[in-house]
């Protein structure tokens, strides 16, 4: 009798970094190629495949198929932000989960090397006359005339607005959680940086949108990743070793923006993540206490201390007292971002979906070498694409 | 003097500066942008509501990298202005941590951002501490 889990069977992801001599559809062939050998299957067992490419253009999913096999399945281009990688993974969950098939192959894959700042609705000053455009109207672009439409400005508001609500945060202790990352960082080889900075360095580098300096933002990089999932009935057909390293999908949960009041002028990035990780620990049945490790969206070093009290890592409004416990560190009680988070590990769009996904199945599956959390048996991926779209997994270790 | 015209639709220059949202008419929600139904409870009757010109700083960010043509370092805050949150730059404060804070009280200001070919001038706001 089949339980209707939906199982991990393989997982990759390239190393994160400049890649000068592959395009999209070469680091997507290869992440999705070393998933399929990693699970021992192959394109010709695949159901349906997923595939998202934000900065790319359309119609990555096809062009991978044209790459590494064409069998005709239903292929599906995904786009939801940054987002997108866990959103092209959960199109595979749902076609299993619905019965249409029994193997699912899904892809992020992202080209951003020195594509420097990224911002939201910028335009150009055009014409020679006044001219009003866009939803408000506007004779020029609003962005850094009326606040800022740049992402390391946009979370660091969002940060701000949390210690604005419970204090405890500022410069310092947002600079703090970024050098914990860098930190994870060096245990890592597949990290776009694997640098340690000390305190100093980071809160010293270059300001880039107060209290965010460079360290303190997500790097912008080159990476694929990719994940085969197959259905419980499936998966007991397979080899022992294939069972034993599969990794069950105790919850996959998507959410967007419910109304809140403020959401038109910050995006809101909370209310969305608590409402996911409630869905996604009732599904699971498991509570954050259950979590031995954790890869939340840290894509600005102020984005990660919100997220400690979204998922309810810690109480309500306590964010700075964990992270200054030492909790979140990867000797403490919930190791969070011990890949070094996006901040070190780099943040190719698509990708980070699946990638964050791949780092907890690393460790459940206990192949994380010098970097392995020790026994760890249930962890949570997490990433946030804004506008906005919340991904969860709740990732369990295989019982044999 | 030269005609002057808003930045942006929501801004209204008479009879003195301030900031029009359309209020949803069931439950109040507001939005600074045209929308078919409410957001919050999908009505689809929206009445213009002017928005308090005084408020506090909830949110900011000390701004140094922007889009080309933007003056840095720049100050982006979220003011919640009697209950409606507003987004814009804070102005007539010094763009350092020293001079901004969380919770600072500030108001509506404007200025002129440029002119056009027709003398045309275009009038954006911005918030203001207030001493």
């Amino acid at each position: 009798m089949s339980s209707g889990d939906v199982w991990i069977l393989g997982i990759n992801m390239t190393k994160f970094g400049k890649h000068t001599d592959k395009d999209t559809v070469d680091l997507a062939a290869q992440a999705a190629m070393a998933a399929l050998a990693d699970g021992g299957v192959t394109m010709a067992d695949m159901g349906v495949l997923a595939a998202g490419c934000l900065m790319g253009g359309g119609g990555i999913a096809q062009m991978i198929q044209k790459q590494i096999g064409q069998t005709g399945i239903p292929a599906y281009n995904v786009s939801n932000a940054c987002a997108t990688g866990a959103t092209a993974l959960r199109v595979a969950y749902m076609s299993i989960k619905s019965g249409e098939c029994d193997f699912g192959l899904a892809v992020g894959v992202e080209k951003l090397s020195g594509v420097g700042l990224l911002s939201g609705g910028s335009r150009k000053d055009d014409g020679k006359t006044w001219n009003r455009a866009g939803r408000y109207g506007a004779v020029a672009s609003t962005d850094g005339r009326i606040g800022t439409d740049t992402m390391p400005g946009v979370f660091a508001q969002v940060g701000m607005e949390y210690a604005h609500k419970y204090g405890g945060a500022d410069f310092k202790l947002f600079a703090q959680i970024s050098e914990k990352n860098h930190a994870h960082s060096t245990l890592n080889p597949l990290a776009a940086y694997q640098k340690r900075f000390t305190l100093d360095e980071i809160m010293n580098d270059m300001m880039i949108a107060y209290p965010n300096t460079r360290a303190m933002c997500s790097a912008n990089c080159d990476g694929g990743a990719a994940a085969v999932l197959v259905s419980d009935e499936k998966l007991k057909t397979l080899s022992l070793e294939q069972q034993r390293r599969a990794v069950k999908i105790s919850a996959s949960v998507l959410t967007s923006d419910p109304y809140e009041e403020a959401c038109q002028v910050l995006p809101d990035v909370n209310t969305l993540t608590r409402r996911a990780a409630a869905q996604a620990y009732a599904k699971a049945g498991i509570g954050p206490e259950d979590l031995d490790l954790v890869e939340l969206h840290d894509c600005f070093a102020t984005a990660e201390l919100v997220h400690y009290d979204n998922l309810g890592l810690c109480k309500p409004g306590e964010a700075a007292d964990f992270f200054k416990s030492g909790a979140t560190w990867r000797d403490g009680s919930t190791p969070v971002n011990v890949s070094g988070g996006l901040e070190s590990k780099g943040h190719p769009i698509a990708a980070t979906g699946i990638a964050n996904i791949w780092e907890v199945c690393h460790h459940l599956r206990g192949e994380a070498g010098d970097r392995q959390i020790q026994g760890a048996k249930v962890g949570l991926a997490h990433v946030i694409g804004l506008g906005s779209a919340c991904g969860i997994h709740i990732l369990e270790k295989s019982g044999l | 003097m030269s005609e002057q015209i808003p930045f942006v639709e929501y801004l209204h220059l008479a009879p003195t500066p301030h900031l029009v949202a359309h209020q949803c008419t069931s439950c109040g929600a507001r939005f600074f942008d045209r929308r078919n139904a409410c957001a919050s409870c999908f009505g689809t009757s929206f009445a213009d509501a002017d928005i308090a010109t005084e408020g506090f700083v909830r949110s900011f960010t000390i701004v140094s990298f922007a889009a080309p043509g933007i003056p840095v370092p720049f100050v982006s805050a979220i003011v919640e202005c009697d209950g409606t949150s507003v987004r814009g730059n804070l102005t007539n404060v010094s763009p350092d941590p020293e001079h901004v804070s969380l919770g600072m009280r500030v108001r509506l200001t404007t200025y002129v951002i440029g002119s056009d070919e027709a003398g045309t001038e275009a009038v954006n706001f911005a918030f203001e501490p207030i001493s």
